[in-house]
């Protein structure tokens, strides 16, 4: 029998009674980072294997969505700071040791290479200029003009040095997607190692935290272009991909508690909390059945060609990378070293 | 620091001195008291121990910190510039201890061990208050340091070893 008491009444606002300094903004960041990780990858990844033209989806629409998904984050993680007005502190300085330094240089170099990408597909996917005469229409006639229709196209850059700009991010398409697919990668497994790098939370200390966050935002990122897509051979293809990560994702979490269970014992007991302790029924119920076994069981369906809503499995699955990172965040902060 | 564990009377002295001195916002305090039973009725074992930063060797804290804003100062302590924190609270996730907190002026706040008593020679607000004596500050580098004397002849321990941060606060048992 040990009993550990603070007498002189601690009670410092976000310490105490168990630490809570990381509310919703920062698992729910983690999540939609991972989601653009996953999405930006697909895109990436189809140019590169040349199949650029059978998935429209995945190379224009899904790094529009990543885009936004990286800016609301963005707002969340700024919503999060206790001095935002510093944030520019941030980018003062580069610290290797520092997951979170490392985060945002990742963050700022991801969200401008997205941009240029999308700037290089805009007239792909906006072939009809047709704005009603209202400010937008004002703002966007700065940049560009209307011309006679080709077939394709209605309007072109105004300025020579927009559309030499352009022609140049068309010609080196495969070398923006190389960059690409190697920062979603960083951006992917950075999410998992923000917090395994903190081995003062014994739940947080895992080095499988990196791929198995890094795979959790790729099937994110499928599942919403399985949701997105309108094509059978798109949505066929990412529910595939999204039965190989779920089992993938399922192997690391099995070996994630494995190494817990034969670790030290605060590992030991940071497992327990998800066998029989507070965290048990949120965590199997939302991360291991709702998030990854349902989903897994209707796309093996659907392969098998049962027909099922894609739109279920595909919810289900985004809905389990956002509870898994909810609950880690927090189950993190709850377990600690014990003296 | 040391800190004697069989003289401390959990009086609470060392925290409200601390809070005086340093201009502690109400509701918040950089050190505490614990106190730790441990065995079965009737053979309890009770340990009352007065804590803070560490001041940790391998410090987890400037290692996480992502402006540079914590840092370590010549002689070893810990210390957070604070018109350079943006707090993001890293420092407080991978600290050990909880011994940082949310200053209500936005950056993360700690014990400075009273640096800028320590330059003037004197102790920090804590040791210089404690009624029973049981804590001791100075030079670990200094063999001949009344505190490098008191840990060499007495049986000491460190919070949490193995979380593997090197803490500069012993504890006599």
């Amino acid at each position: 029998m040990r009993e550990e008491l603070i007498t002189s009444g601690r009670m410092n606002p976000g310490i105490d009674p168990v630490l809570h300094g990381w509310h919703w903004p920062i698992p729910f960041y983690l999540f939609v980072g991972g989601l653009a990780a996953g999405l930006l990858f697909f895109a990436a990844y189809k140019v590169l294997s040349g199949k650029e033209k059978d998935f429209p989806t995945a190379v224009m629409i899904g790094p529009f969505v990543a885009l936004a998904a990286i800016v609301i984050g963005l707002i969340a993680l700024i919503y999060d700071l206790h001095h935002p007005l510093y944030a520019w502190q941030l980018f003062t300085t580069i610290r290797i040791e520092s997951p979170m330094s490392w985060g945002a240089w990742t963050l700022m170099i991801v969200s401008i290479v997205n941009a240029l990408w999308i700037f290089t597909y805009l007239k792909n996917i906006f072939p009809n200029f047709n704005l009603k005469k209202n400010f937008l229409r004002k703002v966007v006639s700065f940049f560009i003009e209307e011309k006679q229709s080709d077939g394709k196209l209605n309007w072109d850059w105004k300025y020579k040095i927009i559309r030499d700009f352009e022609s140049f991010s068309i010609t080196n398409k495969k070398a923006i997607a190389w960059v690409m697919i190697i920062l979603s990668i960083i951006l992917g497994v950075y999410t998992g190692i923000l917090l395994s790098a903190f081995n003062a939370r014994p739940l947080w200390n895992s080095a499988l935290l990196g791929p198995l966050f890094l795979t959790s935002g790729l099937s994110t990122g499928a599942a919403m272009l399985m949701i997105l897509s309108k094509t059978h051979l798109e949505k066929i293809t990412f529910s595939k991909i999204d039965v190989l990560l779920i089992i993938i994702e399922l192997f690391f979490i099995t070996h994630m508690f494995m190494g817990y269970l034969a670790g030290s014992q605060v590992k030991a007991e940071a497992a327990h909390y998800f066998m029989g302790g507070e965290f048990t029924v949120t965590f199997w119920i939302n991360v291991i059945i709702l998030g990854l076994i349902v989903p897994l069981i209707l796309e093996t369906m659907e392969l098998l060609h049962v027909k099922t809503p894609v739109i279920i499995p595909g919810l289900l699955i985004l809905w389990g990378g956002m509870m898994f990172r909810f609950i880690m965040v927090d189950a993190g902060q709850v377990i600690r070293y014990l003296y | 620091m040391a800190i004697d564990t069989k003289k401390c009377v959990g009086c609470s002295d060392c925290v409200v001195a601390c809070q005086t001195e340093n201009n502690i916002p109400h509701g918040y305090t950089r050190d505490w008291i614990s106190e730790t039973v441990e065995g079965m009725y009737p053979n309890l074992a009770l340990e009352i121990r007065s804590e803070r930063c560490n001041h940790c060797e391998d410090t987890p804290c400037v290692r996480t910190c992502p402006t540079g804003s914590s840092h370590v100062i010549e002689g070893g302590i810990v210390k957070v510039t604070h018109e350079e924190c943006i707090g993001c609270g890293a420092c407080i996730e991978s600290c050990p201890y909880d011994a940082r907190y949310f200053h209500p002026e936005g950056y993360v706040d700690k014990c400075t061990f009273c640096d800028h008593r320590v330059k003037n020679g004197q102790n920090p607000a804590c040791v210089s208050v404690c009624p029973t004596h049981c804590m001791y500050f100075g030079d670990l580098d200094d063999a001949n340091s009344e505190i490098s004397k008191v840990i060499a002849k007495s049986k000491v321990k460190v919070l949490a070893p193995e979380a593997g941060t090197k803490p500069q606060i012993f504890y006599l048992v």
